[in-house]
């Protein structure tokens, strides 16, 4: 059987808001990559629960702890609990929508995201242990665990725009652990997931925005 | 010396602390190793600080500090819980302030340490139920048997604080075994793979905390995960609420008794790796309706089944 842990602050730990590392402070985490992503705080927010998710969301804090993660707090951040009405406060209209509908993991939730014209869909599940995977945005399948630095990519499906997103990490001194690219149609949109190995890459965020065929970099660590 | 996969590992006894050779892994895959690495590195505690270094990602100093971060979560839970607190369901809260005030009046039948432990499960766990800050060991679910037992202890045997911490990574390792080996997850392995390795992790520390030897840990854990075995996950609404409180409460008092039964010198005539692997076994023979799905057990009771329609308006 292999290990599926490794450190001892795996079974002591994590430090988290209760009550249960699935439903609560792995839908924190998956909160908080999505908020990453939009990269500014949303004027609308709609939440479509599945299976567990759908069921037990009210009991379990799901709803608030996906909230929370929305306003960017961590699973252990103390004034979670109070993100329901943190979110009131700032004007943020937010709603769940329980389904029926089955999904690929019990434990999912579709958040929706909007501010004026920006509008971002993320499908996220938490897969146990407060582990979450990422596994669409915007359409794309992807599958991003967040648990390495990550830098998420919306670019023109163009010849060029992989190497040139790849030079400035190369320039900047950045390793690519994994990458992942995938597109709507030939010529579409695309999106790139690139996971590295460092943690300081404001820097080549910027220089990536500054390619005319990158429509958006974003980029989270958890 | 015996290790498990290479003949190559050398340990270099300098002072009280134990040098490792650069470019050796340490590891432990089974209690037994964990044993046998601890015989050398002189503590469990020790020697899982040290493979713990071994992986790279953190100093010693770190590794140190985010223990004692941890103690200090726990330390703030049970704490909170004894002040009273009580869940959005209203399901549980506020028996750990009244086991306070029992154990106050000096009138009880078992003891004041077991009493203590007893307590501070429940207290962790009513702040786990209020969406309240608490570390996991292993799980959320499971949150307050480790603590609960570490800080009755503390008051039975003047622990300091370092001695505090070593107990979290002594505890640690032997959850480590437990989870590469079976599982800690109640919807994989029933609620003896949570509450039951919870106290398990509790009785091994214990019994290092209380000056006993590598060995007499692997018995304690031994004989408290001989006695969960087969304990069903079957929470009430899907709640983390009912019974996990309480079972928490009643772990923690396992893990003392194992604990002592351990320190008399009583072992366990299986060895605890294959304890470790009949719990797994168990875990996959068992129904899923006794594993977090909420459908079995207590959950299916008829005022189980009230609690979750008043509670979420649909029935069990």
């Amino acid at each position: 059987m292999g290990d599926r842990y490794h450190s001892v602050f795996d079974i002591i730990g994590p430090i988290m808001v209760g009550p249960s590392s699935s439903h609560t402070a792995g839908a924190a985490r998956i909160g908080k990559v999505v908020r990453k992503i939009f990269g500014t705080l949303p004027e609308k927010v709609t939440i479509y629960l599945y299976e567990s998710f759908a069921k037990t969301y009210q009991g379990h804090g799901t709803d608030i702890a996906l909230i929370g993660g929305l306003l960017d707090d961590e699973p252990d951040d103390p004034r979670l609990p109070q993100s329901l009405e943190r979110a009131k406060a700032l004007g943020i209209d937010v709603q769940f929508i329980p389904t029926d509908e089955v999904a690929e993991h019990p434990n999912s939730a579709k958040i929706v995201l909007e501010k004026g014209q920006q509008k971002l869909e993320v499908l996220g599940c938490s897969i146990g242990g407060g582990n979450i995977q990422i596994s669409e945005v915007n359409g794309f399948k992807i599958k991003m665990q967040a648990n390495q630095p990550t830098i998420l990519i919306v670019h023109q499906d163009l010849h060029g725009a992989i190497a040139k997103v790849a030079t400035v990490l190369a320039e900047q001194g950045i390793n690519i652990a994994t990458m992942m690219v995938s597109r709507k149609a030939k010529g579409d949109e695309a999106i790139m997931v690139i996971e590295v190995d460092e943690k300081e890459i404001d820097a080549s965020i910027e220089k990536m925005l500054e390619i005319p065929m990158i429509h958006q970099a974003s980029f989270f660590q958890s | 010396m015996m290790f498990s996969f290479s003949s190559n590992i050398e340990l270099a006894r300098g002072g009280t602390n134990t040098m490792i050779k650069r470019g050796i892994t340490l590891v432990f895959h089974s209690i037994k190793e964990l044993v046998t690495l601890a015989e050398n590195a002189g503590s469990v505690s020790e020697a899982m600080i040290q493979v713990e270094l071994q992986r790279g990602n953190m100093t010693r100093e770190e590794i140190w500090g985010q223990m004692d971060h941890q103690l200090s979560v726990m330390e703030k839970a049970v704490a909170r819980g004894i002040e009273g607190v009580a869940s959005p369901t209203g399901l549980t809260g506020n028996d750990a302030t009244r086991l306070m005030h029992y154990i106050e009046k000096g009138n009880f039948i078992s003891g004041e340490t077991i009493l203590k432990a007893v307590r501070n499960a429940i207290a962790t766990n009513e702040v786990n139920a209020a969406m309240g800050l608490v570390c996991a060991t292993p799980t959320a679910g499971s949150a307050g048997v480790v603590p609960g037992v570490l800080f009755a202890a503390r008051d039975q045997l003047n622990l300091t604080r370092e001695q505090m911490i070593r107990f979290l990574f002594t505890a640690g390792a032997f959850g480590l075994v437990t989870a590469n080996n079976a599982s800690i997850s109640g919807a994989e392995g029933g609620c003896q793979a949570e509450i039951g390795s919870a106290s398990g992790m509790a009785a091994a520390a214990l019994t290092e905390a209380a000056g006993g030897t590598p060995e007499m840990s692997s018995a304690a854990m031994a004989i408290t995960l001989k006695n969960m075995m087969g304990l069903i996950c079957d929470p009430v609404a899907g709640l983390v609420e009912v019974p996990c409180v309480k079972r928490n409460a009643l772990g923690a008092s396992q893990a003392m008794i194992s604990a002592d039964m351990a320190l008399a010198g009583i072992t366990s005539a299986i060895p605890t790796d294959e304890v470790i692997a009949a719990m797994y076994k168990v875990g996959i023979q068992m129904p899923t309706i006794f594993k977090e799905t909420a459908e079995g057990g207590l959950a299916d009771t008829p005022t189980g089944r009230d609690i979750k329609m008043k509670i979420f308006g649909v029935d069990a």
